[in-house]
């Protein structure tokens, strides 16, 4: 089963975040495991403005392309290079190597907890 | 919606940890792990397949080898026995019901292997077309296991599992050919017919069997790399051969010489087969579309569905596309509008609204060293 982290707080859409500011986000293992292997990811730029629930970039697999949604409002302070490098860390690590930006947050989407999350797409709360 | 239904290696697949997808209204294994790694076990070791899905339908008597020239756009009439021929079956409109291929296994014996979600459609239109012939179709699909066995180092995992005396006629065997023989103590039909661009085995056999032969090849191939390898990566693999899927290549709304397939279809057999009308009337016509692949000059994939544009003009439509794990670029097969379907013409894909380019290139996109 694909686990889903308890320290986090998660989309409806399948994308993690995590409590410190600026707020680290990538998309969960659950999502990750349904797309399969990630081959391509196409991130929001430094300095660009996201807004919670909008589409902010793509994660393309082997058989599909995906939106990646903003899972708050506010500015990107960092995204994460190797991930763009190296898709594949999104499958091997989607909780750590695998984060994909971190951002300046002016206001938070709905969000859900671990439990609530695992509730709605399986996986199991660690 | 019922149930989708299992293959009799359903429970292999699950004690291996695949992922499951429906295909063809069949419960199969998508992938065991990493599609990507299972593709490039494909192209460097070996890969093995649960194909257990796809048709047999078995055609024999006196008539057997006219029936199939009345009932399919090919001439299974001049195949010799033991071989294996590509063909179509098609509709009185001349659209394309399935893609098939035909084993003879003796001068009035024939078996047929239809696609997973048409075996019944093909298995019904053949009982149909048999009317008036002497001739009887029977369907075993629900009785047919079939394992496949792809890539370079399969030759090397079956000599393990064939009797030294029957070693020749694994080596032997022709690229579209078949043969009966022993492995690991299972009489099957083994055919040389791939669809993942490698060398390869089909292996056919009765269900009952199917699971204690799985067990023996993966256990055979152990040493030489063979992992089980889902419908992903078989996907990926045929799409690089640049061979055709139904559903996605090939439909009713298809002809033949659309699809580049016009060389299968023969209007020199005698016989009167259903769609020929309509077949002559369309090649005299000529096509006004072609199957063109694609090669991605960035890093984006074009997938199914996605509109092919020349200026800002749409001059067709993909119909598979994916990024090549071997080959390390997007590739894609499209229909294109004609004027546009030589090789070297500069294409965009729209990719959800962003123009990407490619380039049309011969297929197939990838093709193992011999």
């Amino acid at each position: 089963m694909s686990k889903v982290l308890s320290g986090l707080r998660y989309s409806a859409e399948h994308e993690w975040l995590d409590a410190s500011a600026p707020a680290k986000v990538g998309i969960t293992q659950v999502a990750a495991d349904a797309l399969g292997d990630v081959v391509y990811v196409d991130l929001p730029e430094v300095g660009a403005t996201i807004t919670a629930g909008e589409s902010c970039g793509e994660v393309e697999s082997t058989k599909s392309v995906s939106d990646l949604y903003a899972p708050v409002s506010g500015t990107i302070v960092a995204i994460n290079q190797d991930a763009v490098d190296n898709p594949a860390i999104l499958n091997e690590d989607p909780y750590g190597a695998g984060w994909l930006f971190t951002v300046d947050v002016s206001e938070e989407g709905p969000l859900l907890s671990a439990q609530d999350y695992a509730s709605a797409n399986g996986g199991d709360v660690e | 919606m019922s149930d989708p239904k299992k293959t009799s290696l359903h429970g292999e697949h699950e004690k291996l940890g695949a992922s499951f997808t429906d295909f063809g209204g069949w419960d199969m294994p998508l992938k065991y792990g990493s599609e990507l790694a299972e593709h490039k076990a494909v192209r460097a070791t070996a890969g093995l397949f649960d194909l257990s899905h796809m048709g047999e339908v078995w055609v024999q008597g006196p008539q057997a080898a006219t029936f199939l020239n009345s009932a399919l756009a090919g001439n299974m009439a001049i195949m010799a026995v033991g071989r294996a021929k590509y063909s179509v079956i098609c509709n009185a409109d001349g659209g394309i019901i399935d893609d098939l291929i035909t084993y003879r296994r003796a001068e009035d014996k024939f078996l047929v292997v239809p696609n997973a979600g048409n075996a019944p459609v093909v298995a019904a239109a053949l009982a149909e077309r048999a009317a008036g012939f002497d001739v009887l179709v029977t369907d075993a699909s629900a009785d047919t296991s079939l394992i496949a066995v792809q890539g370079p180092a399969s030759v090397a995992i079956l000599e393990q599992l064939i009797d030294a005396a029957s070693h020749d006629v694994l080596t032997g065997m022709k690229y579209y050919a078949a043969d009966e023989v022993a492995v690991a103590g299972h009489d099957v039909l083994l055919a040389r017919t791939g669809y993942t661009g490698e060398d390869g085995f089909e292996l056919y056999l009765p269900n009952a069997q199917a699971p204690a032969l799985w067990a023996a090849l993966m256990e055979a191939g152990a040493a030489h790399g063979l992992v089980p390898a889902g419908l992903a990566c078989r996907d990926s693999l045929r799409l690089e051969a640049g061979m055709p899927l139904y559903g996605n290549e090939l439909s009713l709304d298809v002809t033949p010489f659309d699809a580049g397939l016009g060389g299968i279809v023969s209007f020199k057999k005698e016989e009167d087969f259903v769609g020929r009308a309509a077949l002559e009337a369309k090649k005299a016509a000529g096509t006004q579309r072609a199957l063109v692949g694609l090669k991605g000059l960035g890093r984006r994939a074009g997938r199914g569905g996605y509109k092919v544009m020349s200026d800002g003009v749409v001059v067709g439509t993909v119909t598979s596309g994916q990024p090549s794990p071997t080959l390390g670029y997007p590739v894609a097969l499209a229909y294109v509008d004609n004027a546009f379907a030589e090789i070297g013409t500069e294409l965009d894909v729209d990719l959800r609204g962003k123009a990407e380019p490619f380039e049309v290139v011969a297929l197939p996109f990838y093709k193992r060293d011999k």
